[in-house]
């Protein structure tokens, strides 16, 4: 192989990795301070300005917890656990196009570790698997509140799976790739599949909450039912994996929603700029973090503004209403493509 | 069944229309309200650095006065301890010797006088019932601390320093024979 594009493509993922650990290590603060401004108070601010070192406070008691791994317990799985779901949601950036292709040292750098030309069904397949992280969790911790946790997180992200292939079958009609930067690419100008995929994209939205545990879905770890949920018997910075890889999932869930319709690194009129490759593909870049970033303060907006489902709740919107819904979609836009184009 | 106000309402169960099961308007209208008070004036108080602002009777830490020439007031009739319902005062008094003028104004001063800040009820009593204006409530607050003994309040923590003066103006009563 090449090794300039394995040096390349190395730089790469280290930045990525890099910027998803600090995006999620800076969401448990963006959480803390956009819930507190939602219920009229400040928010942590004693640690540096505004409180901007809050996370590292809190990485650092983590890290210096006490470790506890019950006798009761399968260790071995119990240490699997939070590994296999930091592991997935790490994974899920690499099929992600961050940015228009830089130019450097004479050649073309595309800012994407790999251009799948089936990276929709590779996020899918890393995301289920990703269930399995909270499913081995709450099972080898030989609780019966995370055993529940986990039993409720299986099903509930089986179920929301299903509606959430189905909404994107419907885009993958219109856009005919699998590939997330043909589907980006595509949506040059201002031709946002939201436009065209309103239906859809608010079935995969409420599906997206769903996958990623968070508020009114938030089933798998409702502290106020299940204690901690699936992670109850998890201490220090198993606990810490846990918590920070929902951040991660929450970061790249923001980041496949804008890339699917919300055009990605795409922005309306950028284009007729001219400007020179490397500064639109910096720009590009920003552009695609500020849709992203809208969409995490999205995911805490709504945590804040809907009360928890209940659990036959869940189950029936998840199969009762927005399966069916999707299925419909999916009819509407082939008889669309089929008859109108 | 008679009503006995005319401010009762008849209320029917209906079903929800088919906008209100949809539950997306009504989802928008939260997140409505919600962003609303991102904009709000934040309703904390950061204690440390702001101190709230103090009703001009509000009744806190108490204060043993000195007079205009730095001479404590207090002359330890037992007044206060008498009138204490909580029974959070104790005093011993002591006979001022030649040369302490200057320290207290009368012949007989309290040498040692403590109020336990545990049994304390902040009620204003000791204030009503002193001759000598001597103990006042003022807007200060007490301080956490970990061992209860740190809370019964000596002559350190309650005589006004000199340079230091208390304001109790705002809580000085005047009275008027009528």
């Amino acid at each position: 192989m090449d090794l300039s594009i394995l040096i390349e493509k190395s730089v790469l993922v280290v930045i990525l990795f890099s910027v998803s650990l600090a995006v999620a290590a800076y969401s448990t603060y963006a959480e803390r301070k956009i819930a507190a401004f939602l219920q009229d108070r400040y928010g942590p601010d004693r640690a540096g300005p505004w409180g901007l070192l809050q996370p590292l406070a809190d990485g650092g008691k983590m890290f210096f917890k006490e470790e506890i791994i019950p006798n009761a317990s399968d260790k071995f799985l119990f240490i699997l656990g939070p590994c296999i779901f930091m592991t997935t949601a790490l994974m899920t950036s690499a099929a992600i196009p961050w940015g228009k292709s830089l130019h450097l040292f004479g050649r073309d750098i595309s800012l994407q570790v790999a251009n799948l030309n089936i990276g929709i069904l590779y996020i899918f397949a890393i995301v289920s698997i990703g269930v399995y992280g909270i499913m081995i969790g709450g099972w080898a911790s030989n609780n019966k509140f995370a055993l529940l946790g986990a039993i409720r997180a299986s099903s509930q992200m089986i179920s929301y799976e299903l509606a959430m292939g189905m909404a994107i079958i419907a885009l993958l009609l219109t856009s005919n790739s699998l590939s997330i930067r043909d589907i980006v690419d595509q949506q040059a100008g201002f031709h946002w599949n939201v436009f065209y995929q309103p239906l859809g994209f608010i079935i995969f939205l409420v599906c997206a909450f769903a996958e990623c545990n968070r508020t009114p879905f938030d089933l798998p770890e409702t502290e106020t039912e299940l204690v901690g949920g699936y992670h109850t018997e998890y201490s220090s910075m198993k606990l810490g994996l846990y918590l920070f890889a929902e951040y991660t999932n929450m970061f790249i869930s923001s980041a496949v929603i804008s890339c699917l319709y919300f055009g990605g690194y795409h922005f309306p009129f950028i284009d007729s700029l001219n400007l020179p490759q490397n500064v639109a593909a910096i720009i590009s870049v920003f552009v695609l973090f500020a849709k992203v970033c809208f969409f995490i303060f999205f995911f805490m907006w709504i945590r804040w503004t809907l009360p928890r489902f209940r659990y036959d709740q869940l189950m029936r919107l998840g199969w009762q209403m927005l399966l069916p819904l999707a299925i419909v979609n999916v009819l509407i836009t082939g008889a669309w493509l089929t008859y109108f184009k | 069944m008679q009503s006995l106000t005319n401010r009762s309402k008849i209320v029917q169960k209906r079903d929800l229309t088919f906008m209100e099961k949809l539950y997306l308007p009504a989802i928008l209208g939260g997140m409505v309200i919600t962003i609303k008070h991102l904009f709000r004036k934040k309703v904390t108080n950061k204690y440390p650095d702001t101190v709230r602002e103090f009703t001009p009777v509000y009744r806190g830490v108490h204060v043993l006065k000195r007079d205009e020439q730095g001479r404590e007031n207090c002359t330890a009739c037992g007044l206060c301890a008498v009138t204490c319902p909580a029974e959070a005062i104790t005093m011993t008094a002591a006979e001022r010797k030649p040369g302490e003028e200057n320290l207290y104004r009368e012949e007989k001063y309290a040498a040692v006088y403590e109020i336990n800040m545990l049994r304390c009820i902040f009620c204003g009593l000791c204030e009503d019932a002193c001759p000598k204006d001597a103990i006042y409530l003022t807007d200060r607050l007490i301080d956490a601390k970990y061992h209860r003994s740190n809370f019964i309040y000596g002559k350190d923590k309650l005589v006004e320093k000199t340079d230091e003066r208390v304001d109790v103006s705002k809580r000085k009563k005047v009275y008027t024979l009528s």
